[in-house]
């Protein structure tokens, strides 16, 4: 069935103050809309359940980079095509240029935003694994005021968060301090232009005479949301990357992923290409070059 | 009724047009039946398959995914705008002498889509004509001939951008 543009209201409040102001007086009864990559496919095909929508596109307080001297904030409506087009954003977090440039195509990048992204909560969001392995923070906003959570506390169970009725994603902000990183990002799906991932995996460490410090690994599609392996880091963390720590960490991603069949893969499937990804970016620490 | 909806102001193609629609009509449905620009065609309906790109603000957007008020102010490019007094657009011509356009159904959002990659990049390489065209999906062509028209276009050989 095909959607019904009478069937909804959008309004466009202009300002990021008015935009919380109207969240504040009917809160829940307003869906907030950014570049419509995701809404718009919905209400085409007479499934998007919202009646009242908010439109956040233009607001230009909420899209920016800004660079401080240890973290860089991204605004909500930051689209992809201001992250690629980011010299910053290049050079401090490669791994989020790098997802930004897998998102569809140019015409899907240029209206796709960055607090979309993470707000629909796709298990397989493409920035999602990047920013889990930069210790990014999201910031929320509303009249009562703003808080910052660590990203990896963001999602809360399948398409669902953190946000209250009343709030919008302001920022999301991340620290600059992963030059001497080691950085890997890989996604597997369909084809390589306009695919949705059956699995990604990210990861960054910090290699020290052999020891892998600071580590993180992130992925997407390997739970009901974008998530941090935590034990899989475990088995890493402070070891020397030999054969058999590679091991441990593959068996210990294995026994915290919880992938699904879908329409994209299979739960087996996935299993084994992210473990596979996962040796990938280890056997990456062992060399002397930085991604 | 649609005394009842808010004004929209356009700028296609260079004219300004006003519009009493919903707000969440898609822009494209806007072009095709208030407007009857009908260049912009509708495929997927979801962004995949790019038909109905065209250019808003100087950007490439899949015109299916626009709500209307979401363009309020804003310039709008098509493919009728393309040609000049009936005279082509070096694309267009490339497309034809190329045979970039079987069925059509494609083309004019692949004149977009290469329209937007040219305004930024006079001289593309292969790959970034195949990142540029991307989400434009053809049937008919496999591509080749796609490609060819826009190096044509752009006033470069084809071997100088094999790599």
């Amino acid at each position: 069935m095909r959607g019904n543009a009478e069937a909804h209201e959008l309004i466009a409040p202009g300002s990021m103050n008015a935009a919380l102001c109207r969240l504040a007086e009917e809160p829940g009864l307003w869906t907030p809309i950014a570049g419509g990559t995701e809404l718009m496919v919905a209400h085409a095909a007479g499934r998007l359940s919202a009646k009242k929508l908010l439109s956040l596109w233009g607001i230009a307080e909420l899209r920016f980079i800004h660079e401080k001297s240890d973290s860089i904030s991204i605004g909500a409506c930051t689209t992809f095509c201001d992250l690629r087009a980011s010299r910053a954003i290049a050079k401090d977090w490669p791994l989020l240029a790098k997802a930004a440039s897998w998102i569809g195509s140019i015409a899907n990048q240029s209206r796709a935003t960055i607090g979309g992204n993470l707000v629909n909560g796709s298990p397989a969001a493409d920035s999602s694994p990047a920013l889990l392995v930069y210790d990014a923070e999201i910031e929320l906003i509303s009249i009562r005021g703003s808080r910052r959570v660590p990203y990896a506390q963001f999602h809360t169970g399948y398409k669902r968060n953190l946000l209250a009725p009343d709030e919008l994603v302001f920022a999301v902000h991340a620290p600059r301090r992963f030059a001497k990183h080691r950085q890997y990002l890989r996604k597997v799906g369909t084809r390589r232009a306009m695919a949705i991932s059956k699995v990604a995996l990210a990861g960054t460490a910090l290699v020290e005479d052999g020891i892998a410090r600071e580590i993180r690994v992130a992925a997407a599609s390997l739970a009901a949301y974008p998530t941090r392996l935590y034990r899989t880091e475990d088995a890493v963390g402070n070891h020397a990357v030999t054969p058999e720590t590679v091991q441990a960490a593959r068996r210990a991603l294995l026994s915290e992923a919880a992938p699904i069949d879908d329409i994209r893969s299979t739960a087996e499937y996935r299993k084994a290409v992210a473990a596979n990804l996962l040796e990938e970016f280890l056997r990456g620490l062992d060399g002397e070059e930085t991604a | 009724m649609s005394a009842n909806w808010p004004a929209i102001e356009l700028v296609v193609n260079g004219d300004r047009r006003s519009v009493h629609v919903p707000p969440m009509k898609r822009l494209l449905d806007v072009l095709r039946e208030d407007l009857h620009l009908t260049g912009a065609k509708e495929g997927c309906g979801e962004g995949e398959c790019g038909s109905c790109s065209v250019r808003m603000n100087g950007e490439l957007v899949n015109s299916c995914l626009v709500p209307i008020l979401q363009a309020q102010g804003a310039r709008i490019q098509t493919v009728e705008g393309l040609a000049i007094d009936g005279d082509l657009h070096p694309l267009q011509q490339a497309f034809l002498h190329c045979g970039g356009a079987q069925c059509g159904i494609c083309t004019p959002g692949m004149l977009m889509a290469a329209t937007h990659l040219l305004a930024s990049n006079s001289h593309p390489t292969m790959a970034e004509i195949r990142e540029g065209l991307a989400g434009n999906l053809c049937r008919c062509t496999g591509f080749k001939r796609i490609f060819d028209s826009v190096i044509s276009a752009a006033g470069q050989s084809s071997e100088a951008h094999a790599r």
